[in-house]
């Protein structure tokens, strides 16, 4: 089922062949998941199966190849997500630091639960496993960026801020300055 | 203050840079090995060092490099593990992030050992970040011509790539990573055929983790001698430490083998004792994989000898009273920390990343999951634990990869070691169970 409506900006499609360049002649299909990053981060954060279609079509490769790949990694959304997608680490060293206290006091200013999303679309709020921040616990990542050493203070501050700017976050942007 | 082999000239600003990193002696052991040794004499020099795997395993590097099988006119590979995930461990991105010439050079200088023309660097998803900084340092090696044809003159071409995951705990283990590279779910092979012998697209393979790579380089400027000078017996060389939870000072440590654990926690150099003056109640001292320790068994071994930060020194007393160096991931637990919550976290996670391939992980782990939140719920029973132990047991050992054995050894430890606060945390729901019957009646 091909949507006509889905297709890559020349820029990222130019970026997709040199990502195919990477490997040797005939095994292209190594390059499926970092189209899929593109290709999550180009259409709103996560993958339709529309999406998931077209990049089998790039590859040519079955659709279902994409879709088995999409469904076992953690970071491709299958289902739409708010604009920031906060991922709080919640394994034994963030959570010895104060994982749960920054989870509820999200949920406190968010005003959703874990795994859902603000009505205004801005937000959803997921706990993920360890991102290797261990030492700056706790931690959040939001798009591309990790944000360390989090208290209550310094989460509204980053919720104030994401909010202000309005942008989606992906995991393709820019880095921030990181400011741990 | 010990040697510091990988970290020593992490301080300096611009390190990241390449005009930076050449001007303080970068690339040299590209240098050396493309002109002045054979591929062989590389390899040899790491089988000398005593080089054994950082990534958890401590697999001896040089013998892994001479298992790889060498047919005519088929193209060998090295990938190099980043998909650092185990919890506790924070050190590759610590080193990507702050020195990524000095994994480049390590690449490049170890892929002329095994002669292989192209090589991957495999990298977590979630360090999105860091490919741009792994990016860039590639493309500037290029332009200074320690990467592409013929490189210094010589009949040695290499190509080096970066290659994103997407968030699979399992890809670190390396038939899942290879599996992964492909564009495939991270599903580990069944072995044999090792990577080795049939790894990346059926080619012999060699991975090895970031920090494996990155100490090939001082191996080959100074000799695999003198890098065994460095640490303590068979553990040569240096290790960085990933230091985690309630101490001062947590972050990336780069220690000599045999540093004592007491001064490793509680010096100023190092994680500068536990926080808020608290004592000191347990250590995971390899990332979540190994075995738990309580404060007395960390400290000294069962012989009451001090316990070194070493491989053989952790895991000495085997898992009866000792650990593993494991990845270096040494998270420290104060006393307040229960630890029956924390061995239901590492559950939960273990259930979270199974693939789900062998069922004795993928229903095992759910089902330690489940008893342990149940009896942090309240509604455990004494037999919970010998029931914990009896799936744990029946894990280890009757999988495809480790990810089984990694799931059972932190509930086995925590049973063997702290087994009294889990019957407490039971018997006192058991009493209110009671008393509210008494009264119901």
């Amino acid at each position: 089922m091909q949507n006509d409506n889905i297709k890559f900006s020349d820029q990222s499609l130019d970026y997709v062949h040199s990502l195919m360049k990477r490997y040797p002649e005939g095994k292209h299909k190594s390059a499926l998941i970092p189209i899929l990053h593109v290709a999550q981060a180009q259409f709103d954060g996560w993958l339709s199966p529309a999406v998931m279609d077209y990049v089998a079509s790039i590859l040519k490769i079955q659709p279902v190849e994409v879709y088995e790949v999409a469904s076992f990694y953690s970071m491709f959304n299958l289902k739409p997500v708010g604009k920031c997608l906060i991922e709080v680490c919640r394994t034994s060293s963030c959570w010895l630091r104060g994982a749960e206290d920054i989870v509820s006091h999200l949920e406190n200013k968010l005003l959703i639960k874990v795994g859902q999303t603000t009505s205004d679309g801005m937000f959803t709020l997921k706990t993920v496993e360890c991102l290797g921040s261990c030492g700056t616990a706790p931690m959040m990542q939001v798009g591309t960026d990790f944000f360390e050493n989090l208290n209550k203070e310094k989460t509204d501050s980053l919720l104030q801020k994401f909010r202000s700017e309005g942008k989606r976050r992906t995991y393709l942007d820019e880095p921030e300055t990181r400011n741990t | 203050m010990g040697k510091k082999l990988l970290l020593k000239n992490d301080h300096i600003p611009g390190i990241q840079s390449y005009e930076v990193y050449r001007n303080t002696g970068g690339y040299t052991s590209v240098e050396k090995a493309l002109k002045s040794m054979t591929p062989d004499a590389v390899t040899e020099e790491v089988k000398k060092s005593g080089l054994r795997g950082r990534g958890g395993a401590g697999f001896p590097t040089g013998m892994k490099w001479s298992f790889l099988a060498k047919p005519p006119g088929v193209a060998r590979y090295l990938v190099c593990n980043a998909d650092e995930s185990e919890p506790g461990t924070f050190k590759d991105r610590y080193l990507m992030e702050h020195i990524p010439h000095l994994l480049i050079e390590g690449m490049i200088t170890s892929s002329y050992a095994l002669g292989a023309n192209a090589s991957y660097i495999y990298i977590r998803g979630e360090y999105y970040y860091i490919t741009r900084i792994l990016e860039k340092a590639i493309a500037e090696a290029y332009k200074n011509g320690w990467l592409g044809k013929n490189i210094l003159g010589t009949d040695f071409s290499h190509d080096l790539y970066v290659h994103v995951g997407a968030g699979a705990y399992i890809c670190g283990e390396e038939t899942a990573l290879l599996e992964s590279l492909e564009g495939k779910r991270g599903n580990p092979r069944i072995k044999p055929p090792f990577p080795a012998v049939a790894g990346l697209y059926g080619c012999p393979t060699v991975v090895n983790n970031v920090e494996t790579i990155a100490a090939v380089v001082p191996i080959i400027n100074d000799g695999g001698e003198e890098y065994a000078k460095v640490g303590i017996g068979k553990s040569t060389g240096t290790k960085l430490i990933s230091a985690s939870g309630h101490i001062n000072k947590p972050g990336v440590y780069e220690i000599e083998l045999g540093v004592p654990v007491e001064e490793f926690i509680y010096s100023d150099e190092y994680c500068g004792g536990i926080w808020n003056n608290k004592k000191l109640k347990a250590v995971v001292a390899g990332g979540s994989s190994v075995p738990i320790l309580p404060a007395e068994l960390i400290l000294k071994t069962a012989a009451g000898e001090p316990r070194l930060m070493s491989y053989e020194s952790l895991s000495d007393g085997g898992f009866a009273t000792g650990t593993m160096l494991g990845s270096g991931g040494f998270i420290v637990m104060d006393e307040t920390t229960s630890i029956v919550k924390n061995l239901w976290n590492f559950t939960r996670f273990y259930h979270h990343e199974s693939c789900g391939q062998c069922s004795p992980c993928r229903e095992g782990t759910g089902w330690m999951e489940k008893v342990l939140h149940r009896i942090l719920e309240g509604h455990g029973k004494m037999s919970d634990v010998d029931l914990l132990w009896d799936i744990q047991s029946k894990i280890e050992g009757k999988t495809i990869c480790p990810l089984g054995d990694a799931a059972a050894w932190p509930v086995a430890s925590a049973i063997r070691h702290f087994r009294s606060e889990f019957e407490e945390m039971i018997e006192k729901v058991e009493q209110q169970r009671n008393l509210k019957k008494e009264f119901s009646v």
